[in-house]
């Protein structure tokens, strides 16, 4: 187990595209860190610098004291979880889990105690005679990160391991993985597109966009104080409101900023309410209802407990303190 | 099939039928003409049923020969061609196996020379440069050895491809799971690319071993000894020497012999064989 | 293209030595004599070469012999082409209507591929062999009298016929693959607006199958011109008077018989031109497998 460090790193393809720039991460030893972001924001090329498959154009990476940026992938102490899992299909899922430690000429008992250890773990004895083949999604998915598991690395990398999974597994397995981390206490850099998944795993979220790093918090600290209207807009589902300032003149602090991001939830219906929304949809999801509209020409959302009143015109007025003002020009948060 | 007519189906029964006798006419017609003793042609035309000399002329192609014509028993020309045929084959897949991935997973200098140099061998049929290859392998003294029967014919394009092609179908993802399990790159070749190339080796060595047993020029031009004749080279020799004495009956069962092997790899590895004929044109 | 890439850059040319090798002193080493040599020539004593240019070239244009080749070669490929792809192309929509006796028809059909092209000559040799073959005897019945030792035209069929049958297969099974690749729904549509068996095929099937057709073509012409050697060697030895004397015969008898190494040179150049040509054309119908 030990720290990763990303100093500075950035990543500059051979046509000269920038991929990736100034991105510094403390990730500290034991911490569950989620890379987040749109496709193409570069969060996946990070991770891949992190293992050792993409090389580095600048910066450093350490994991624990030392520098690993010339270290090939298998001796960086990492393992990692591929996104269509990456199982040899000839092997057995024993041989599966037990190829990285051959390699590394592990004794055979050891091979053996860490297999079985790991199948106890992930509850996938019965298969250990099974090809990859003849295995559903989600047993591929335990046999991949019971390879991770098996090396005891000093890290775990997941590169969006749960998309080839139908949603229901995708959210059994989402916990399993948490609690698999918190009773390893592995230090964990994992890399998804999901920002529910984001949130719902990570200690820590470092929120990307075009290469670089927008936010690094824990989940409520970026939910809460989104740092940049990117990043306001990429987590929270629904997303947040982005209204243009001057279309809400009336909205305390408007006057300097250039969006204003109002959460969903944070608009109650008042009867003297300064928002008023033309109600275009409502959509039911059971415990509460979204109701989409238009104000001042801005598309607008808000979430409503099931059994409030509707209309076609509601006027709203912001909770106290849920406004977020974001400057003109960088999209940057102004307090 | 869309609507049901009887005789639409007959006809086809009738064409296919048709077609299978007369694919199938010369080689009955060889192994009718096996059967028979050698005074069975003077009559003017050949039998078309087997005669009772079967086991016998067999037994004396296999075991002796025609002294006469030159050429050795044909159980030593069958083992030339096998040991040819063998040797081309696992040749071709050893060398183009390795050349392949170098192509795929190296990046190098002259990567691109590298790979037009193999890709010009497939404008090069041996027939077309086929007197100058002869004087290369007169003078590195390969004349009349097995090494000179099958080298120069182990470099091929058309392998290299097919395995560059089943190399690129592998996904990234499985070379960097196993660098991160600590496989080096002949490590990686030995434990994943070779497994999961099992059956387009297979394929492609049904093809290459017809291919190797069929070869005729080649042998006929560098084997001056009749130790290194093989049976499809070897044949032609015999049929020359008994053109003026005709021993029909024993250059037929020379012939069905010399087919033997092949058409059983054919037929006995059909699903084998189509795979390679169209992995290798692809 | 791979994104993995493993970083070595010794090992790569090790792994390609065998092959680098083998091609450079087997293959480019001997065509680059035969083109050097087909600018060359000796004189009678073989003591003495000289560079003449062209004149190689040159002369094989006025030469009536090699012309007759060129013109042999064409006819030879192209009825070979036509005869072996017209045979396999009814069988194959024969074959395409049976459902469980497919296999059995198809077993029965592949195995000439097996047959060595100098075997497959000796076959038909036999067959048509005036004195006691069974073809002369049953044409004789017709009242034609075969003799492909003295009859020019009868030794083309010979040479024709053999090496037609043993391409059937391949031919067939490439087509018997595209036509199941055909999709059925397009021919039930047809059926639905109307269209009998006979105008389904030329409608639907046979366009359909055009991408199999062309690239038959070119393989059966390449079969034809370099693959028949052993046709040629085992029957008719390129006579009657240069009847069926091919171009690659021909390189073969004048090198290695004839002892005209400059004239076989200058023969082995336009042949690698036609491969050339052959392989371009090949290759821009199959584009991806030149991409690397």
């Amino acid at each position: 187990m030990a720290s990763i460090t990303l100093d500075n790193l950035g990543k500059i393809y051979a046509g000269g595209t920038r991929a990736v720039g100034d991105v510094n991460i403390d990730i500290a030893d034991g911490e569950f860190i989620v890379l987040v972001g749109p496709s193409g924001c570069g969060k996946s090329t990070l991770l891949r610098m992190v293992a050792g498959l993409e090389s580095i154009s600048e910066g450093e990476v350490r994991i624990g004291d030392r520098v690993v940026n010339e270290v090939e992938p298998a001796d960086r102490d990492i393992a990692m979880v591929f996104q269509n899992y990456a199982l040899y299909p000839h092997m057995s899922v024993r041989e599966n889990l037990a190829y990285g430690l051959k390699n590394r000429r592990t004794p055979k008992a050891e091979i053996d105690r860490r297999v079985d250890e790991a199948a106890e773990i992930l509850q996938i004895g019965k298969f250990l005679d099974r090809k990859p083949k003849a295995l559903s999604g989600g047993q591929r998915q335990r046999v991949a990160m019971g390879r991770a598991i098996v090396r005891e690395p000093a890290a775990f990398l997941f590169d969006e391991p749960l998309s080839n999974l139908d949603a229901k597994l995708r959210v059994a397995m989402r916990l399993e993985i948490k609690e698999l981390q918190k009773r390893l206490r592995t230090t964990s850099l994992y890399v998804t597109h999901d920002q529910l998944e984001a949130m719902t795993l990570a200690d820590r979220l470092v929120v990307l966009n075009g290469g670089r790093v927008e936010q690094i918090g824990t989940p409520l600290e970026v939910y809460r104080r989104p740092a940049s209207a990117f990043v306001a807009g990429f987590i929270g589902s629904p997303a947040m409101n982005l209204l243009d300032a001057g279309a809400v003149p009336f909205l305390p602090g408007s006057a300097h900023a250039g969006q204003v991001g109002i959460r969903p939830e944070d608009l109650d219906v008042t009867a003297d309410g300064p928002i008023e929304l033309q109600v275009t949809a409502v959509e039911e999801l059971g415990a509460q209802r979204l109701v989409h509209g238009h104000t001042a020409g801005e598309r607008m959302t808000i979430t409503l407990p099931s059994d409030a009143a509707l209309s076609d015109v509601l006027r709203l007025t912001p909770r106290p303190g849920a406004l977020h003002l974001f400057d003109r020009q960088t999209g940057a948060r102004m307090d | 099939m869309i609507e049901n007519r009887p005789g639409l189906n007959l006809l086809a029964h009738l064409t296919l039928i048709f077609g299978v006798c007369v694919v199938a006419l010369p080689v009955w017609v060889a192994f009718v003409a096996s059967t028979h003793g050698a005074t069975d042609f003077m009559s003017g035309t050949i039998p078309m049923w087997p005669g009772p000399h079967l086991v016998e002329n067999y037994s004396q192609m296999l075991g002796a020969g025609v002294s006469t014509s030159g050429t050795p028993p044909v159980a030593t020309m069958m083992l030339n061609s096998l040991i040819m045929a063998l040797a081309i084959a696992i040749g071709k897949i050893a060398i183009s196996i390795l050349s392949a991935f170098a192509i795929v997973y190296f990046r190098f200098p002259l990567r691109g020379l590298a790979f037009w140099c193999i890709f010009i061998t497939l404008m090069l049929p041996v027939e077309v440069r086929i007197v100058p290859t002869f004087q290369v392998v007169a003078d590195l003294g390969l004349l009349n050895s097995y090494a000179g029967l099958s080298i120069p014919l182990i470099a091929s394009a058309t392998a290299t491809f097919l395995f560059r092609q089943v190399f690129l179908t592998i996904p990234d993802e499985l070379t960097e799971a196993a660098r991160i399990d600590g496989a080096g790159p002949m490590k990686f070749f030995r434990d994943i690319l070779l497994p999961l190339s099992r059956s387009n080796i297979a394929a492609l060595f049904v093809i290459l071993f017809i291919y190797g047993w069929n070869q005729y020029l080649w042998p006929l031009l560098v084997t001056t000894s009749s130790d290194y004749y093989t049976i499809v080279a070897g044949i032609k020799r015999m049929a020359d020497a008994v053109d003026g004495l005709p021993q029909w009956h024993l250059v037929m069962a020379t012939a069905m012999l010399a087919m033997i092997p092949p058409v059983a790899v054919v037929i006995g590895m059909q699903r084998l064989f189509v795979k390679g004929l169209v992995e290798t044109e692809k | 293209m791979k994104r993995t890439i493993f970083r070595n850059q010794l090992l790569p040319w090790l792994l390609l030595a065998p092959q680098l090798v083998i091609t450079f002193v087997f293959f480019l080493w001997p065509a680059a004599q035969a083109v050097k040599q087909s600018f060359l020539r000796e004189d009678a004593f073989g003591t003495r070469t000289s560079f003449v240019g062209l004149a190689n070239f040159e002369k094989l244009w006025g030469n009536a012999e090699y012309l007759n080749s060129l013109q042999v070669t064409a006819v030879f490929a192209i009825s070979v082409t036509i005869l072996s792809m017209g045979l396999s192309l009814i069988l194959a929509v024969a074959v395409d209507r049976m459902i469980r006796s497919s296999r059995v028809y198809t077993t029965l059909l592949v195995w000439p591929y097996a047959v060595a092209p100098a075997v497959a000559g000796i076959l038909w040799w036999f067959i048509f062999n005036p004195t006691i073959g069974i073809m002369p005897y049953v044409l004789a019945q017709v009242g034609y009298d075969w003799n492909h030792i003295s009859s020019k035209s009868d030794a083309m069929t010979l040479v024709v016929i053999a090496s037609a049958w043993k391409q059937i297969s391949y031919n067939f099974l490439f087509f018997v693959a595209g036509l199941q690749a055909i999709p059925a729904s397009l021919r039930e549509a047809a059926a639905i607006d109307g269209a009998g068996p006979v105008r389904r095929f030329f409608d639907i099937t046979f366009p359909l199958l055009s991408p199999t057709t062309f690239f038959l073509l070119v393989v059966n012409i390449v079969y034809a011109m370099f693959d028949t050697f052993g046709v040629i060697d085992a029957t008719t030895e390129g006579g009657p008077a240069q009847a069926t004397n091919i171009m690659v015969y021909k390189v073969y008898f004048d090198g290695f018989v004839g002892q005209n190494m400059g004239s076989s040179a200058a023969q082995s150049v336009v042949l690698m031109m036609l491969v050339l040509v052959l392989t371009v054309v090949q290759f821009r119908y199959v584009e991806k497998k030149v991409e690397y």
